[in-house]
């Protein structure tokens, strides 16, 4: 039994003069104990679907299975008693600022119904969990970002929820901090076994931590599967474009001009297969020069994905069936126009920021 | 000289007295009333609460229709209901009861609008807690919602000491009731004077109190 079920989920918005179909039919599962990933541009839908998870957003149509039960109309009691079972950290903290660290995590166990008694013992071991005991009369004004975000994330676990869900949980901090946030999140993960949902719309994140991934675009899931694979041999549109923004590697135009005659092409390999041995196959059967422009690897989780720039020159009978042994043995083959690589970048970055 | 210092003497404590239980009355009454009101607007219309857009509606045309009136209006209109309550509405009594009535609804939009300065992120994080409703006030919004809050009280008491010089024109007592009948009336400029002075050393010292107490608050 799947710890998240969603079955055929809707969520409809109704504003004054026009309804947005914000998540269309959504069939989800999750297993209890992994680190799941939804991905997708900006307005894909992907906040409103995981709050349906704790009913922040009550689905419209369909349904949402917590531990094999029906949750979809839980209110009163039977509402908050679930929500304590599934922290929620967001990407703006949510603190309340004008009281301490401390109290903040206090809050929580209130809430959680926590024996008045143990309330300041079990903030203090939620705190040193997060490394932050030192800061418990401190007021969170007083905190950086990523200190914020370990009191979210202390405050979420407060009564030891089976599930985390995190939205955009790492976007507002910088890359150092992004890191330690995604270590703890992942000790969290493995030392007290709390199955973790987390969105972001940064590969660098979701390649760092996704057991399995969804990738969402306006409203559905257009694909999904374990994170390598999902990123490694992409089907959607959406999912290419999500990781040419990250693998994308780019020659300076301004050294394109002065390149040699041939064809330049992209290859994307994948696993450890390196490239060498093709290319001096290549080579030596085809009569055919082969230069490395431009290479780079990329790891998601253990495994790697290689993206290689070449430029490949050799008499016209042997160049097509060249390229053609190269095209068969790479994932992924591209043949790039001179002209377009002369243009200056268009300002895409390689972290598929959006 | 000397008459205007008899004047004072014998007139000023207790115009002084009439003022401070009016406006003391009515900003208390002011800040309790007008808070639930202006938890009840908030509440219903926020949907992470208990959204309710027909009570919204009625008593948010309630709150505004009394708002509109300008205080002298109100305090015409409601002498004969005070007078159906407690006999005489020329009297320090008559003016805490219309300076309430007036500052119900003023209170109730100021706490309203300092309940929906807060963040969103913060009620949906609190209820994400299981918290209930109760907890998330208590808990999240009053916290948060406390420096508007108390410089809200503020620019109500300083509104209500304007409007209780008001009530001096029907002849209800006060320092405004002292400067018509002494300053307008008997041309006693020296009494003019000195309430002027007072009024404005009293609204310096409240404003100032306010703004340290808002400022300790905000963290
Ligand atoms: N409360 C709401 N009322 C009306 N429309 C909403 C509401 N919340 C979200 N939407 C709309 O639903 C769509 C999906 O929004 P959502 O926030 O789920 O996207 P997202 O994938 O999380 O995007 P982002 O990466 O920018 O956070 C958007 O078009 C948004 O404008
Ligand atoms: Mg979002």
């Amino acid at each position: 039994m799947s710890i998240i079920e969603l079955q055929d989920v809707h969520v409809t918005f109704h504003e004054r003069h026009k309804t947005v179909e914000a998540v269309r039919g959504v069939s989800l599962k999750i297993e209890q104990g992994e680190i799941f990933g939804i991905v997708g541009f900006s307005g894909a839908g992907k906040s409103t679907l995981v709050r349906t998870i704790n009913l922040l957003e009550r689905p419209t149509q369909g349904r949402v299975l917590i531990d094999g039960k029906d949750i979809t109309a839980a209110t009163g009691d039977e509402l908050r008693k679930l929500r304590r079972n599934i922290g929620f950290v967001f990407q703006s903290f949510n603190l309340i600022d004008n009281i301490t660290v401390g109290a903040n995590i206090t809050f929580a166990l209130k809430a959680g119904g926590v024996d008045k008694a143990a309330w300041h013992d079990r903030t203090v071991e939620l705190l040193r969990l997060v490394g932050l005991d030192s800061k418990i009369d401190s007021y969170p004004s007083s905190l950086s970002g990523g200190q914020k975000q370990r009191v979210a994330i202390a405050r979420a676990l407060a009564n030891n929820p089976e599930i985390l869900l995190c939205d955009e949980a790492t976007s507002a901090l910088d890359l150092e901090t992004t890191e330690e946030i995604l270590a703890l999140l992942k000790r969290i993960n493995t030392q007290l076994g709390i199955t973790i949902v987390f969105i972001t719309h940064q590969l660098d994140v979701a390649k760092q931590i996704f057991d399995h991934v969804a990738v969402m675009e306006d409203g559905q899931i257009v694909e999904q599967g374990e994170t390598f694979d999902v990123f490694s041999a992409p089907k959607h549109p959406t999912t290419k474009s999500l990781v040419d923004r990250y693998l994308g590697i780019a020659i300076p135009p301004q050294l394109v001009p002065s390149l040699p005659a041939g064809t330049i092409v992209e290859l994307r390999y994948r696993g450890d297969g390196a490239l060498e041995p093709l290319i001096s196959d290549v080579t030596r059967q085809y009569g055919v020069s082969i230069n490395v422009l431009h290479g780079d690897v990329e790891y998601f989780g253990p495994k790697p994905i290689g993206t290689l720039i070449v430029l490949v020159d050799g008499p016209a009978e042997t160049l097509a069936t060249a390229l053609n042994t190269l095209k068969t043995h790479v994932y992924s083959y591209r043949e790039l126009d001179r002209k377009q690589l002369a243009q200056p970048a268009r300002g895409d970055g390689q972290q598929g920021e959006e | 000289m000397d008459s205007t210092w008899q004047i004072l003497q014998e007139h000023l404590p207790q115009a002084l007295i009439d003022t401070a239980y009016m406006v003391v009355i009515s900003a208390v009454v002011g800040v309790v009333l007008g808070s639930l009101v202006g938890l009840l607007l908030y509440l219903t219309e926020n949907r992470l609460f208990h959204p309710n857009h027909v009570l919204n509606s009625v008593v948010g045309f309630i709150v505004n229709a009394i708002r509109s009136l300008p205080f002298l209006i109100l305090l015409v209109v409601l002498i004969p209901v005070v007078q159906a309550l407690i006999g005489d509405p020329y009297t320090p009594t008559g003016g805490a009861i219309a300076l309430s009535v007036s500052a119900v609804p003023y209170f109730a939009r100021i706490s309203e609008s300092a309940f929906s300065e807060v963040d969103d992120g913060i009620i949906e994080a609190c209820l994400s807690t299981g918290a209930t409703t109760r907890q998330v006030l208590t808990g999240a919004v009053l916290p948060q919602a406390r420096p508007s809050f108390v410089r809200g009280v503020v620019l109500m008491i300083i509104s209500l000491i304007g409007a209780s010089a008001m009530v001096g024109t029907i002849g209800a007592g006060g320092i405004g009731d002292m400067a018509i009948q002494y300053g307008y009336n008997r041309y006693e400029t020296g009494v003019l004077l000195v309430i002027v002075v007072i009024l404005i050393v009293l609204v310096q010292i409240i404003q100032w109190v306010g703004d340290r107490r808002a400022r300790h608050l905000t963290h």
